[in-house]
């Protein structure tokens, strides 16, 4: 399993152990929150024993944009995406996703509510074919639940349902040029490859905002433009990403706005341009990671 | 591996696409085998050939059959979800447990609530599954290895507690001071402990063979063949095949081309869905199953009380077919035999699973048996009666290959076991999916590469790039 799941997390929100930020601070934040800020961060903690992984962390999304957040190794940039995705709980603060608080809830209800992640190695389903793999990500399918699934006249309807949906997948593979996988088992993908498949099958549950862990690392350099080309095709539809990135020109290239992480606190925030700039960030990087 | 690879490699493709024509080509070669050597055993032995065939057949046919319904029902849980369950034993236990005493009359002894057998059957199989529901929810928060602790715990914690002599209801004197009938608002029953419990019937043709009234149906029946059973038993009588033995093969039949076809059929149902598609990832990868808005516990926590239910009606059909059961029928051994049938058919696979049964029945199971008694049958005729040592050692001091050969014979019911490993290391280091776990069975209710607008071009051009 992953470290994630291994870490001695407190169950559940306690609301004792949010000293920062207010019940009612939250609420206000909901209701202030612009239909333009679909993800907002407040006051986010998260500690490992006597570690400070995440230390107040708050940051705001806007909505349409491609927003990188960086940082050098070990600033805390995969825990405040595991604390925001719901796989860690926040030790405190809030998480505000299109203005509702989805602070403690689990993955599921998050992927639920249109906020997508994808891993930084990716997690592909092995031995599940390319296909597979997609068409489990779609939201509300019927065949779900296991009734639809066997009763002999209900089970039609998730026939139907299916066709719709293999349709979709095959669009979905056509798209970022990976339909001549189609039947391949997901296992046996290069690195690159696994990157165009997570990220496909991220959209298949018609996300509203994609999380993207590193999904350029491991990737071979005409992978990795056929990547930020897709991400920037579905930008411009109108999807909403927010990108850990390790590479730091990369982010500076692609996105129009950019946080910066250091030692689990926020450094920096801003157009690429201005962080470029900052001296806070210079040294950060200098000093960590030359 | 090379004699059975090339057999394998004769098979006509078209066999082996076929599921259904699969499985029919492995009963057929394995029903062939077993006429031959019964027919070789009968003839050495001067006995009547069509009755000994007959016997071994019907014998062959139950094992295969409930081998393959657990192994099915095992599928579900191992093969697609993932899910390391082996406290098979212990839901076989509940399900015939729960049947018996739903079945037993109330002034038995064991005392039982007296319920027809039909709705006992179905009352144990929900009873199965709400059991099976309780073992899930603490042990499918843990991990894999976990869980197997957990079920393996629980299926002896159920044989024991059937075996204590506290729940028993043998002595149904309130006042004696061993009482020990179970007594929950009024009503009283009990497991029979150690000396365990009658089940409703002990030859489940009757009743086809006798039942004459609808009471016959509900409450068992009294064992007189009807028109049916009758007309059955004396055309199989002037062949010289008894009477025990076309109940036996009628049963047999029933499992085998009844239940084993409805579990296959509602196992593939449940497999070839979105949901079984949830499953698979769950095996793969719970993390990515939640982070794509799947509530991996529930699915999880629904599909261990359905394969438990399974596992409890297996139970029910297998063990529950004798007329008695005895905790002792419950122990470990029978779901590793189980487990070794799946893996031997291939963990994931539906038709596998049947084929493991098959295979696992007929050559694991109860091959050893045969060969060691054709072995003998030829070694008795060219060298004589063979000589049969009590101990190991006094069958090694002997010096005399024909009295190793006749200990070796003399247990091979215990050689088996050592037989077994082999086979699973051997499986394990070579084939470790099995006959065909390699096989894609596609988890979803449409062919997913049917599509018209596919570009055939495209997939040619950029083939070499899933090497990189």
């Amino acid at each position: 399993m992953s470290d994630a799941t291994d870490t001695p997390a407190p169950q559940g929100k306690d609301p004792d152990e949010l000293p920062e930020v207010e019940d009612s601070d939250i609420e206000r934040a909901a209701q202030e929150t612009p239909r333009g800020l679909p993800l907002r961060v407040q006051g986010l903690e998260k500690r490992f024993g006597g570690i400070t992984a995440v230390d107040g962390v708050s940051f705001e999304v806007e909505e349409g944009s491609l927003t990188g957040l960086i940082g050098p190794n070990g600033a805390g940039k995969s825990t405040t995406f595991n604390c925001i995705t719901g796989v860690h709980d926040a030790d405190g603060g809030a998480v505000l996703f299109q203005g509702e608080d989805i602070t403690g809830l689990k993955p599921y209800e998050i992927a639920n509510r249109g906020l997508v992640r994808t891993f930084q190695i990716a997690r592909e389903l092995e031995e599940m074919t390319v296909l597979e793999n997609l068409m489990l990500a779609p939201r509300g399918q019927r065949g779900e639940k296991l009734v639809n699934a066997v009763t002999p006249g209900l089970r039609d309807d998730v026939v139907a349902q299916e066709t719709d949906l293999r349709e979709e997948v095959w669009e979905t593979l056509e798209f970022f040029e990976i339909d001549h996988l189609a039947e391949e088992y997901a296992g046996n993908l290069s690195g690159g490859q696994r990157k165009l498949l997570e990220l496909a099958r991220a959209l298949m549950v018609d996300p509203e905002m994609l999380l993207l862990d590193e999904p350029f690392a491991g990737v071979n350099p005409s992978l990795e433009e056929k990547l930020l080309d897709r991400v920037h095709d579905l930008r411009e539809q109108g999807y909403t990403f927010l990108l850990v990135e390790h590479d730091m020109d990369l982010i500076m290239e692609n996105c129009e706005r950019v946080i910066v992480m250091h030692q689990g606190k926020l450094l920096a925030e801003g157009e690429p341009e201005d962080i470029k700039n900052n001296e806070q960030v210079i040294e950060a990087y200098l000093g960590e990671d030359v | 591996m090379s004699v059975a690879q090339r057999a394998w490699g004769a098979v006509p493709d078209s066999v082996k696409e076929s599921d259904t024509q699969l499985i029919a080509g492995v009963l057929v070669f394995t029903y062939l085998l077993y006429v031959l050597a019964q027919t070789f055993l009968a003839v050495t032995n001067n006995a009547a050939i069509l009755p000994a065939v007959a016997n071994s057949l019907q014998n062959l046919t139950f094992l295969i059959a409930v081998y393959a319904i657990m192994a099915l029902a095992l599928n579900l849980h191992w093969g697609y979800t993932g899910l390391f369950n082996i406290g098979i034993a212990g839901f076989m236990a509940v399900g015939v447990y729960s049947m018996s005493i739903l079945a037993a009359p109330t002034t038995g002894s064991p005392p039982g609530l007296g319920l027809p057998i039909p709705v006992a059957i179905v009352g144990a199989v929900a009873i199965t599954a709400i059991v099976g529901g309780l073992a899930a929810l603490p042990a499918l928060q843990l991990d894999a290895d976990y869980l197997a602790i957990v079920t393996v715990g629980f299926s002896e914690i159920i044989r024991l507690v059937l075996n204590a002599s506290y729940f028993a209801g043998t002595v149904q004197d309130p006042e004696a001071s061993g009482y020990n009938v179970v007594d929950i608002f009024g009503i009283q029953f009990g497991t029979g402990g150690g000396q365990g419990i009658n089940t409703p019937t002990s030859s489940p043709a009757d009743f086809l063979y006798s039942t004459t009234s609808l009471g016959d149906l509900l409450y068992g029946p009294s064992g007189d063949p009807n028109a049916l059973g009758s007309a059955v038993y004396a055309a199989a009588e002037s062949v010289g095949v008894n009477s025990s033995v076309v109940d036996g093969a009628t049963y047999s039949f029933f499992l085998l081309v009844v239940v084993v076809t409805l579990y296959y059929v509602l196992l593939v149902r449940i497999g070839n869905s979105p949901f079984g598609r949830v499953l698979k990832a769950i095996r793969e990868d719970e993390l990515v199953a939640q982070s794509l808005g799947k509530d991996t516990r529930w699915f999880k926590v629904k599909v261990f009380m359905v394969g438990c239910a399974l596992m409890g009606l297996g139970g029910i059909l297998w063990q529950g077919s004798f007329g008695f059961v005895n905790p002792n029928t419950f122990r470990p051994i029978v779901t590793f035999y189980i487990f070794t049938a799946l893996i031997v058919g291939g963990a994931g696979s539906n038709t596998g699973s049947v084929i493991g049964g098959a295979v696992f029945a007929a050559f694991l199971f109860e091959g050893p048996r045969q060969l060691a008694r054709i072995v003998e049958a030829l070694v008795t005729s060219a060298f004589g009666s063979l000589p049969s040592p009590t101990t190991f050692y006094a069958a090694v001091v002997s010096l005399n290959p024909l009295a190793w050969l006749g200990y070796t014979i003399d247990n091979v019911s215990t050689l088996k076991f050592v037989f077994l490993g082999a086979v699973l290391v051997y499986l394990m280091q070579n084939r470790s999916d099995g006959l065909l776990g390699h096989r894609k069975e596609i988890a979803s209710s449409v062919d997913l590469s049917d599509r018209t607008t596919r570009n055939r071009e495209s997939a040619a051009a950029d083939g070499g790039e899933s090497d990189e």
